[in-house]
């Protein structure tokens, strides 16, 4: 996974509460067997005037002009600013990578949906949580300097604007942690494998009707 | 010392390792698996060298993107067929069981969890899919994970998880007649938002949850995702133990007695302590339909579309126009007004038997409206479109009109070819109105199965207890 310690980068004002991860990425790329190659498609029906499938050659549709990460800079940001419960809806971890392929780094919101909170961390991409206030004060400093750029430092925990105003966020220590070192899960979780194992040995006494072999059940 | 919850008991009984900072090391019991979230999971696997834990824990289903009629042809769409194989070999490859499209017992994963008694009380239950907490209904810790957990679980049998705080929902009263567990679930996401259970696991309870079936408990559970929870449950009764008897996968016999002894414990003692708790009145709720274009965005039928003018929240002002337009809707329009163009009656959410008995119900001998282009009913697997034949459901939908379809997701999310064209309107049984999420431009309507088939004869909504 990709490390984030500090990020600085142009931030793209979505102006929007309860953006979902079908508006992310439309059903019709979650086709896709592989993990990358969905930035073109982020944000499809918002993005473009015509329909998307998958193969299509995305340079050549017609573009929403009205649609902010068409217009410059936002087309080059690095940091989404949203609403409130951004990633609601449908698990796919398809959203982050979209978002990660389109060039995002960070996600700036008041509150995120769990999911999608959980599955960004996986994925190097850092959702930061500010304050309504915050987030607000952030949309009128876009909107006053089209083209600002926050300063991200993860260690410390703050979020930095050019004014030198400094928001500063939470996050859990295991995440940062992981996120800083860039971490794979899977092999520190096996570590513990022996704690695993036990712990199974344990239940198979407890419930032991929730450790069957399930293909030899019900043919 | 006060009690525990029903989700810190289920909680605890999985905490493999817990770190200083609470991050705990949580077993999975139940892992299922569908194609469009596990191919990278797998790819994961096999370029780490890796194998999974115990594949025991596993079933697999294609289900989002098979198709729902002329099956015997193969899937026609290449990226689609593409997926659906690609599970088919992995799970070849890495030894998962796996209902392929062609298995009687195929359908919506969801459904056929607790009907093939794979998911079981007192689980933990994964799935790349948000809607796993429909498990959390026959009181398991039941949520849904991103695909790189999925493949966390698939090689370790575990996640890190921390622990939610606890939302208690009461719904007290008797339901009235006409009143589902669809309109239940429905007016407590228009009570609490859509970010309303976020950071919580909700525990479903009262006088009206305990009067629904297990069925009825799963389409209120299956929609905790859409109040911003990830799992909700409901304690386990004497219904709950019923349901599991004879499943194929549940334990049979002597086993059976002993899990349904262990079973029984799996509620909420009566002094634990909520973070949260919020009441409704059931026999205060009616008939629900949604509005706009998120799930929160719900009326009762009576009703009528709501004015953003009358909202003082600017930002939720602006959401109710962006959905009044996303709608083609008039604010004050009253609900009984909006005619329909196609119905689905399917899902995760409404899918299984009673579902599709109370939607046969609703159509009285009646015939699909002339302004509706289609009404299909997808049932929710093939075991559930088998018992429906066999009671003769399948001849009254189609006496009236309806077409009658192979199982799978459909046009919940319509991956598929079922999809709603740009500007069509839906009476839909499914879970998420949001834009797009039917087809792109397709205007989708959250309702219950007997609200879905009444409306389809009337070619506009309909208050189904006057219907
Ligand atoms: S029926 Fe709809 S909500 Fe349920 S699993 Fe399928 S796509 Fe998801």
């Amino acid at each position: 996974m990709q490390a984030f310690t500090t990020h600085k980068g142009i931030v793209a004002p979505l102006d929007r509460s309860n953006v979902d991860t079908d508006a992310i990425i439309p059903k019709q790329y979650l086709k896709s067997v592989k993990r990358t190659g969905f930035g073109p498609t982020a944000f499809d029906d918002w993005r473009y005037l015509d329909p998307g499938e998958p193969g299509m050659d995305h340079s050549q549709r017609r573009k929403n002009p009205d649609f902010v990460l068409n217009q410059e800079p936002f087309d080059r940001a690095s940091i989404l600013l949203a609403r409130e419960n951004f990633g609601c809806g449908s698990s796919r971890e398809h959203a982050v990578w979209a978002l990660t392929d389109f060039g995002f780094r960070a996600v700036i919101a008041p509150s995120f949906a769990d999911i999608f909170f959980n599955n960004s961390f996986k994925n190097g991409l850092l959702p930061i949580a500010l304050k309504e206030e915050e987030v607000d004060a952030i949309f009128k400093a876009v909107a006053a300097n089209p083209g600002l750029e926050l300063e991200i430092d993860l260690p410390n925990q703050v979020v930095k604007a050019p004014d030198g105003t400094e928001y500063g966020f939470e996050i859990d220590s295991f995440r940062k942690h992981c996120l800083v070192e860039g971490l794979d899960d899977i092999a520190l979780t096996l570590e513990h494998a022996d704690k695993i194992k036990a712990y199974e040995t344990a239940q198979m006494q407890k419930t032991p009707w929730l450790f069957n072999d399930l293909r030899g059940n019900a043919g | 010392m006060a009690g525990k919850t029903l989700y810190e008991k289920l909680f605890d009984a999985h905490v493999v390792h817990e770190q200083d900072d609470g991050t705990a090391l949580l077993y999975i019991d139940r892992h299922l698996v569908h194609e469009v979230t596990s191919p990278q999971a797998f790819e994961g696997l096999r370029l780490a060298g890796r194998k999974p834990w115990r594949t025991g824990a596993m079933l697999a289903v294609p289900d989002h993107n098979v198709p729902t009629t002329n099956r015997a042809g193969g899937i026609t769409d290449p990226v689609s067929r593409e997926q659906v194989s690609t599970l088919d070999r992995n799970c070849q490859e890495f030894g998962v069981q796996e209902f392929p499209m062609a298995d009687l017992r195929q359908g919506i994963v969801h459904i056929i969890g607790p009907e093939e008694g794979f998911t079981l009380p007192g689980a933990t239950v994964v799935c790349g899919d948000s809607h796993t907490s429909t498990h959390g209904a026959i009181g398991a810790l039941a949520f849904g994970i991103g695909t790189s957990e999925v493949e966390h679980v698939m090689a370790t049998q575990t996640l890190l998880q921390k622990r939610a705080k606890t939302l208690q929902v009461r719904v007290d009263g008797e339901l009235g007649p006409g009143v589902t567990a669809k309109d239940v679930v429905l007016a407590i996401i228009g009570k609490i938002g859509t970010a309303g259970g976020t950071g919580y696991a909700i525990e479903f309870a009262g006088s009206a949850i305990e009067s629904l079936s297990i069925e009825g408990r799963m389409s209120v559970c299956n929609m905790s995702i859409e109040a911003g929870a990830r799992a909700g449950m409901v304690a386990v009764d004497e219904k709950t133990i019923e349901y599991f008897r004879d499943k194929p996968f549940a334990p049979q016999g002597e086993m059976f007695e002993r899990a349904a002894e262990y079973w029984r414990t799996l509620k909420s003692d009566p002094d634990a302590q909520f973070d949260k708790v919020v009441t409704l009145d059931g026999s205060k709720i009616e008939p629900q339909v949604s509005w706009g274009t998120s799930p929160e965005m719900v009326v009762p039928v009576n009703g009528q579309v709501p004015d953003p003018a009358a909202e003082a929240d600017p930002v939720k002002a602006e959401g109710m126009r962006n959905a009044l337009k996303y709608m083609g809707l008039e604010a004050n329009t009253p609900i009984s007004d909006i005619q329909i163009d196609k119905v689905f009656i399917g899902s995760c959410t409404n899918a299984r038997i009673e579902d599709l008995r109370a939607a046969a119900a609703a159509i009285k001998g009646g015939h699909v409206a002339d302004n509706v282009t289609l009404a299909m009913v997808v049932p929710g697997s093939g075991l559930v479109r088998e018992q429906a034949e066999k009671e003769g459901l399948d001849k009254v939908f189609l006496d009236a009109g309806f077409e009658w379809r192979e199982p799978g997701c459909s046009m919940c999310l319509a991956m598929n070819a079922d999809r709603l064209e740009p500007g069509e309107r839906c009476a839909s049984t499914s879970n998420r109105n949001f834009e797009g999420r039917q087809g792109q431009g397709g205007r989708t309507h959250l309702v219950s199965p007997a609200m879905a088939a009444a409306a389809a004869v009337a070619g506009h909504f309909v208050d189904v207890r006057q219907a």
